[in-house]
């Protein structure tokens, strides 16, 4: 194989690793005010549920993200103005990614760091933004990238803003949102226990069907337009894994459900990638002028160093990532969630809840 | 403004302020790694205590970096496409590889760190730590690799087909002679930075009366201010032999940017002996000078290790410049002089901060001499003096960091990669100014909110000291069968 194809394919697999791991906390993150909620007399309180999920993604969601920086670092070195094109280009969508992701990390870090309400608030506001933008900015982009955008004969993009926002895009937009979505759910449902449990099975049952049917109306309009046989073998298998996952969730099998899901997400966005192959960014102007694997790539020299370096640490990455998802496998029910305050989390609420817990003993 | 322009505030804002993060990281991940291994040895509560109060402080500060980190992955694309484009082709892979060795250790076993308290064994929660350090060191190695090479490029050829900088040699690459002078710099640099955070929350927590932090924490801010105090003067002394070695070099590959930290206009020949200034009034670019503090014979041998050596002054390398590169688009400039004001004082600003933050400790070391009998652990007391020294060592090495940049950085200009591309025409040429004014005001102020948010937390974590351990927590989760205790950070 052509080294610029294997880094073609090796940038496929840091997008999905990315879809795949980020996708879940994303979701996650988004239905923090949805799944957690107060259960009513004698269950556990909103509070608990949202730390409970929260704690679900804690040791995660950091190198989950890396996946992100190593996707972008390896782009900038196998295909320089893939690199530069995309990112100049897509400049306001991706303003608005960066920004959404600083706040989501400072929401996670610092909500447990004040103890109180108006602050916890305030942080699930930035963790729920922070993930609704992103899971569903990333759709619009590679809706965008494969159908193509305006590239002048410069390689410089040159639609604006406005033109990444059709409705094929738009559609794109909500098909990630909605897969995260579920996806996240299925995870909640996997790793905590109780009610949260169920609650989370049952919503990931109902997002799961409106992501299917939008899923399969969006795949059916990329490949339509690019498609090759194999894109379309790998959409198919996506919406069966989909369809499956679900099935698996119904009767109750949640790592069936997780795995349904996160096959569907690979083999959705793997799909993408081979309707993109050779280019990697389509013109919509004069196909001549598409940016593909060759005339965006780097040196061969450059490309072969790059390989080795990649050969050799990406198992040892998976092997420590997969590690810590190992160590930290069990699940969390809320007699977990400690109740006592860090003295500097202290503020006025803590002491009046103390108080009343005493005054009540 | 143009886009240029804003680009480069953009780029000058976001990366200053991911540089203050950075070597707090750097450095704090040492020195808590140091306090959790002598934890393990001596089994002192102290240490561990001093492991997780710093180790609290760590992560309010790494996140900082983290969130600011994803900005600066893809800033080269957004603002600096024509720059991405030419040397993408060697400045992508320590970019790459960074990503790829550094940041996935790092964020991975700080997530095992954090969350693994009592839940994986003792020696492997410390590996952890350890861990999380080595990626910081690794993430610093490969991201100046990056950075070397745009001061002194090499181990590239320029391609006549593509008109671009293509690879030749990754080793040359890698082991640059900027690179081996300027890693070390900078590592120990970060050393000093979380070394003057230990000793100035220790110092602080000693010098407080003892209605605020207990008599009995005493002993244990003493130790800790020690370690900090130790840990300070030593990586001090490191920089302190690199900073004098990167001299020499840049002399050698920049001249330019040696003369403008002396503002140096005309030659010294051989034989003389350059002085160097330590302090100056008059014109702010050193034109005409009305006072000045200076130190015979210094700037010679700080850019050429003898007394006498040869400096060039900065009007002859101008005019060797415009020899040299007028004539192609890439490398013709009106000026090839930086901003004289910037680079004269950021350099003594640097030098400046960092020996102030040596005499702090060391005069630390004085006052907490002793074995700490009853009498040592007062002497601090009451002095106004030692509550103004705690503050202020906190920032010193920090503003020295911040300065060294902006004098490498802005020295540089107005190249991009020295000799072959000046920043002007790195630019995204597809980028509108409007575009970049929103990002930068965007940056700036989530950046200026975020900046309060975090001193605030990092204070308020600081203030309520190092919180007492629970029992259990000092039991290896080897031997525990409570198979609930569970610890969050959330
Ligand atoms: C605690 C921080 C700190 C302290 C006390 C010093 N430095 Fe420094 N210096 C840095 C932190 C730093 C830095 C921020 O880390 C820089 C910026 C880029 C680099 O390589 O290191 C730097 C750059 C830098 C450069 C520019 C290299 C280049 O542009 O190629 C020189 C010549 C020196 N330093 C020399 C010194 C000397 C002679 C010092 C003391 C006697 C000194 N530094 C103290
Ligand atoms: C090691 C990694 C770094 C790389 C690859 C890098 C790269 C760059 C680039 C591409 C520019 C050009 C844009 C411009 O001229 O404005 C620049 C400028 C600048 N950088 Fe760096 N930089 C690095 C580290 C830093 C750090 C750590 C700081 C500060 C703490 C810093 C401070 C600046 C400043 C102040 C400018 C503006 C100079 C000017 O425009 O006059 N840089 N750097
Ligand atoms: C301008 C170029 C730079 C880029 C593209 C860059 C990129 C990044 C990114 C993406 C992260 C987040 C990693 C994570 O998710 O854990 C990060 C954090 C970090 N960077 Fe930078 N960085 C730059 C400059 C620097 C410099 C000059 C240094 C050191 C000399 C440095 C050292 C670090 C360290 C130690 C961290 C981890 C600590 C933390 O998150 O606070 N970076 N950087």
């Amino acid at each position: 194989m052509e080294l610029t194809t294997i880094w073609f394919v090796l940038i496929a697999v840091l997008w999905i690793g990315y879809f795949v791991l980020e996708g879940f906390d994303f979701g996650v993150g988004t239905l923090l005010p949805v799944l957690g909620r107060n259960e009513g007399a004698g269950g556990a309180t909103g509070e608990t549920r949202r730390r409970q999920m929260l704690g679900a993604i804690g040791p995660f969601w950091d190198g989950n993200e890396v996946w992100l920086l190593t996707a972008g670092g390896a782009t900038f070195a196998a295909f320089p103005h893939w690199y530069a094109t995309l990112f100049s280009g897509f400049y306001l969508p991706l303003l608005l990614i960066l920004v959404a992701l600083i706040c989501r990390g400072i929401g996670l870090e610092y909500r447990g760091k004040v103890d109180s309400a108006a602050w916890r608030r305030r942080m699930d506001v930035m963790i729920v933004g922070g993930s609704v933008v992103p899971a569903f900015l990333w759709g619009v982009a590679f809706t965008n990238i494969v159908r193509g955008v305006p590239i002048d004969a410069d390689m410089e993009y040159v639609g604006g803003f406005w033109n990444l926002l059709g409705p094929a895009a738009l559609l794109g937009g909500l098909v990630t949102l909605t897969l995260f979505l579920t996806h996240g759910a299925f995870f909640v449902a996997l790793k905590t226990d109780g009610r949260l449990r169920h609650d989370a099975r049952a919503l990931a049952l109902r997002l799961g069907l409106v992501g299917a049917v939008l899923a399969v109306v969006w795949l059916w309009v990329v490949h339509a337009s690019t498609g090759t046989p194999l894109s379309w073998a790998l959409a198919g298998a996506g919406a069966l894994a989909l369809v499956g996952g679900l099935v698996a969730g119904r009767g109750g099998r949640e790592g069936w459900a997780f795995t349904g899901t996160f096959v569907a997400i690979a083999l959705a966005t793997a799909s993408l990638f081979v309707a993109l192959f050779p280019d990697v960014m389509p013109s919509s102007l004069d196909p001549a002028w598409s940016l593909t694997t060759e005339n965006a790539a780097s040196s061969q020299k450059t490309l072969g160093i790059m390989t080795v370096v990649a050969a050799v640490f990406t198992p040892l990455v998976l092997a420590y990532q997969s590690w810590s998802y190992w160590t930290f496998r069990r699940r969390i029910s809320g007699h977990h969630i400690p109740t006592d305050v860090h003295p500097a989390a202290a503020t006025d609420e803590t002491v009046a809840r103390d108080d009343g817990a005493v005054s009540t003993r | 403004m143009d886009a240029l322009d804003l680009a480069r505030w953009q780029f000058g804002i976001t990366t200053v302020y991911h540089y203050f993060f950075v070597p707090i990281t750097i450095g704090l991940s040492l020195l808590v790694a140091v306090m959790q291994t002598r934890w393990l040895q001596t089994r002192d509560p102290g240490w561990l205590r001093l492991t997780k109060f710093f180790g609290k402080l760590f992560a309010i500060n790494f996140a900082l970096g983290l969130v600011t980190g994803i900005v600066q992955e893809f800033q080269f694309g957004m603002n600096w496409s024509d720059y991405s484009r030419f040397v993408g082709d060697i400045f992508g892979a320590p970019l790459a590889i960074e990503a790829l060795l550094a940041f996935f250790l790092e964020s991975t076993f700080l997530g095992l760190w954090l969350f693994g308290w009592g839940r994986i064994p003792e020696k492997l929660h410390l590996a952890a730590i350890w861990l999380v350090h080595l990626g910081t060191v690794l993430s610093a190695y490969f991201i100046l690799t990056a950075n070397s090479f745009m001061q002194h490029p090499v181990g590239y050829h320029i391609n006549p087909q593509t008109g671009r900088a293509e690879l030749t040699d990754f080793l040359a690459v890698l082991t640059n002679k900027v690179q081996l002078v300027a890693f070390p710099h900078v590592l120990a640099a970060a050393w000093m930075t979380g070394a003057a955070f230990v000793l100035a929350f220790c110092l602080w927590h000693l010098w407080r009366s003892t209605d605020r932090t207990p008599a009995a924490d005493k002993p244990m801010y003493r130790k800790g201010a020690k370690l900090g105090a130790w840990a300070l003067l030593v990586a001090g002394l490191a920089v302190t032999v690199t900073g004098d070695l990167q001299g020499k070099v840049m002399t050698d590959v920049q001249p330019m940017k040696m003369a403008a930290a002396e503002g140096l206009y005309e030659d010294v020949p051989e034989g003389v002996g350059a002085p160097f200034s330590i302090i100056t009034v008059g014109t702010l670019d050193g034109r005409e000078e009305i006072w000045a503090v200076t130190v015979p014979k210094l700037l010679s041998y700080l850019a050429t290790g003898s007394m006498e050596g040869a400096v060039e002054g900065i009007n002859h390398i101008q005019e060797r410049y415009e020899l040299t590169y007028a004539g192609s688009e890439l490398t013709e400039s009106e000026d090839y002089r930086p901003v004289i004001p910037v680079t004269y004082w950021s350099f003594r600003i640097m030098i400046g901060l960092g020996m102030a933050a040596m005499a702090v400790a060391a005069g630390a070391l004085w006052v907490l001499r002793g074995r700490g009998s009853e009498h040592d652990e007062t002497r601090m007391v009451g002095s106004r003096l030692w509550g103004w020294a705690a503050a202020v060592v906190l920032f010193m090495p920090l503003l020295a960091n911040s300065f060294g940049w902006i004098f490498t950085e802005m020295g540089r200009q107005p190249w991009l990669v020295m000799g072959l591309m000046t920043t002007r025409t790195g630019v995204s040429p597809g980028t509108t100014g409007a575009e970049v004014l929103t990002s930068m005001t965007v940056f700036t102020l989530l950046y200026g909110a975020l900046a309060v948010v975090e001193v605030g937390l990092t204070l308020r974590y600081g203030r309520a000291g190092a919180e007492p351990v629970a029992e259990d927590l000092s039991l290896d989760p080897a031997d525990r069968t409570d198979d609930d205790a569970f610890v969050f950070t959330y």
